[in-house]
């Protein structure tokens, strides 16, 4: 994957979020919007649980899920009235085979020297193609309500103001922290470690051992997500330990990246161009009336 | 089937950001394309004035398409961009290198031919217009297909072929109106059997989808379908009957069909989003293919009467 790099290729990097230890601080949301200059979009009181962030979006690159349980939070004798709350950090993927990336029309979307995706803001021409590929609903066109006056955005000088923004975005894994030999804002910014960064291989290893762990603990629904090399996005550079199935935190549970069928659909294509051709010879076929 | 468990019943997808001109460029990209497809024929055969119409209609629609598409871009006066790589990844990359090489021919040709000057230029740029003509009417569907849209991505089979005949039927309507009925006949053919096809197609893929193809039913998409199946229906009767000899009925049966062709791309349009919305159409899916598979050892989930959420 990294091969056009050449010698100046790094180790991929990623995230490793176990989210059994996450304690839904929101202490990376903050990070993040804090170091990326990532805009305020919107202050609303949603009533699901703790959450009023509710999804991941142009103007949201780290999102803590909130969902409270009639359940266990471990499988331990008869516990009638248990509950539990599972918090999770949630972030872009990162794919090993990125739509987002397949789709860019303009080469804004690249895959960087550490196998992170990245947007260039310069380039993007705000398509939106991106944005209905993503399999994760990660990235968005960024929408700016804002009023031209707003202190913060005048002063960093950011294309903020009546004008929407117009542009995709996303998480860039903290590319200019990396260049520098730092970690990303949230990774540094969790107080309990739940939001890990390091060479992927040793993340996938240590997830191992920290399930297995939580297995002989007995711990309701723990289950990797994403670790997976051999799955349909061939792996996340950016995975996850869960505690329950991908799509109570809002995620796919099998997601494939679009461009695995698109062979298929370019065959399919070519033979209907040539069936819209054919079809308009036949209509030839019995002179002028 | 219990209900899909989700995150407060959020989307799992993004809706496309797109706006209606997207919807109406697959209009106009399947009627300029099919159009020049339709007059490259009809100049072989001796059909001078079927083949001089439709690449007059070929060069309008391949006029309006790429203003209709710079309008819905984030940052419209980067539309340049779309030109500063190829990638076959990217049908939004092909069909924009397909639509620039077009729309230039195409406007080159009509441009040679209203002033009457350079004949043999205007003849190859109008050859050059039709060998890309079919695959401008046809790419968008692999547009769309490729997402992560269920609607979408899971129509990947019929989708080119309804976009293709739905191409074929507004190029045929378009020229029956624009030609008098003594020498529509090609063009009358074309539309009436792109009705039916495109009718007959939509019906299948509804059949084939299943669940995940309600959206087409539902809502804004449904109500478009209903419009699109009325106007193409009766059109195409009225161009098939009274048509043949009455240039009014012509007239009317091929803006019928018309209507009927764009009320088509909406409804399949507007579908997606509709789709999007709904997490169930992302999530059942995969739960059923994930089930069709042998368990995965290391997965243990409790099994819990209702969804247990609070």
């Amino acid at each position: 994957m990294l091969d056009s790099y050449g010698s100046d290729a790094k180790e991929r990097v990623g995230f490793f979020t176990d989210t059994s230890i996450c304690i839904g601080c929101k202490a990376c949301e903050v990070a993040c919007k804090e170091w990326n200059l990532v805009p305020e979009d919107g202050l609303v009181w949603t009533g699901e649980s703790y959450d009023n962030t509710s999804a991941l979006g142009a103007n949201t690159w780290r999102h803590v899920a909130f969902v409270e349980q009639k359940e266990p939070a471990r499988l331990e004798g008869d516990q009638p009235d248990a509950l539990r709350w599972l918090m999770s950090s949630d972030v872009c993927k990162h794919c090993t085979h990125a739509a987002c990336l397949d789709v860019c029309p303009t080469g804004a979307l690249f895959r960087t020297e550490y196998g992170t995706v990245v947007v260039q803001e310069d380039v993007c021409n705000g398509c939106g193609y991106c944005v209905p590929a993503c399999p994760f609903g990660v990235i968005d066109r960024r929408h700016l309500p804002r009023s031209p006056a707003d202190p913060p955005a005048e002063i960093l000088g950011l294309q903020l103001g009546k004008r929407e923004d117009g542009r995709a975005w996303k998480c860039t894994l903290c590319y200019d922290r990396l260049k520098g030999g730092h970690e990303p804002a949230c990774a540094k910014a969790c107080p309990t470690e739940s939001i890990q960064f390091g060479p992927l291989d040793e993340l996938r290893e240590r997830a191992g051992k920290r399930l297995e762990k939580l297995e002989a603990e007995n711990w309701n629904g723990a289950r990797l997500y994403g670790n997976d090399p051999d799955d349909g996005v061939g792996g996340f550079g950016a995975f996850f330990l869960l505690l329950d199935e991908p799509e109570v935190y809002g995620l796919p549970p099998d997601p494939v990246v679009t461009t695995a069928h698109l062979p298929e659909m370019w065959k399919t294509a070519a033979v209907a161009t040539g069936a819209l051709v054919l079809g308009v010879v036949a209509s030839f076929l019995g002179g002028p009336r | 089937m219990s209900e899909t468990r989700s995150y407060y019943g959020r989307p799992v997808v993004k809706e496309p950001v797109w706006k209606d001109e997207i919807a109406l460029y697959f209009f106009t990209g399947g009627l300029g394309g099919a159009s020049s497809v339709l007059s490259l024929v009809a100049r072989a055969t001796g059909h001078e004035l079927l083949a001089q119409r439709s690449i007059q209609i070929a060069s309008a629609a391949d006029a309006v398409s790429p203003p209709l598409l710079i309008a819905d871009l984030g940052r419209p006066e980067r539309f340049l961009n779309m030109l500063r790589v190829f990638k076959v990844t990217s049908p939004m990359s092909v069909g924009s290198w397909i639509l620039a090489y077009t729309s230039a021919a195409s406007s080159v040709s009509a441009f040679l031919n209203t002033i009457g000057r350079l004949p043999r230029v205007a003849e190859l740029t109008r050859l050059a217009a039709a060998g890309s003509g079919a695959p401008l009417a046809i790419y968008t569907s692999t547009l769309i297909s490729n997402t992560a849209i269920p609607v979408w991505h899971e129509a990947r089979r019929e989708l080119p072929f309804l976009f293709g005949s739905s191409a074929a039927a507004s190029a045929g309507a378009a020229a029956v109106i624009a030609v008098p009925p003594a020498e529509a006949g090609p063009a009358r053919r074309l539309a009436v059997g792109g009705v039916l096809v495109e009718n007959v197609l939509f019906k299948l893929m509804e059949r084939r989808l299943g669940m995940v193809g309600e959206p087409y039913s539902k809502g804004q998409a449904g109500t478009y379908k209903k419009l699109a199946i009325g106007c193409t229906l009766s059109g195409a009767a009225l161009l098939a009957g009274p048509g043949r000899r009455s240039r009014l009925a012509a007239v009317a049966g091929g803006a019928l069909t018309l209507a009927g062709e764009v009320a088509l791309r909406f409804s399949v349009f507007k579908a997606g989003f509709q789709s999007a919305r709904d997490p169930k159409y992302t999530v059942e899916p995969q739960r059923a293919r994930l089930s069709a598979q042998p368990a995965d050892p290391r997965s243990r989930t409790r099994p819990v009467s209702g969804d247990g959420s609070m």
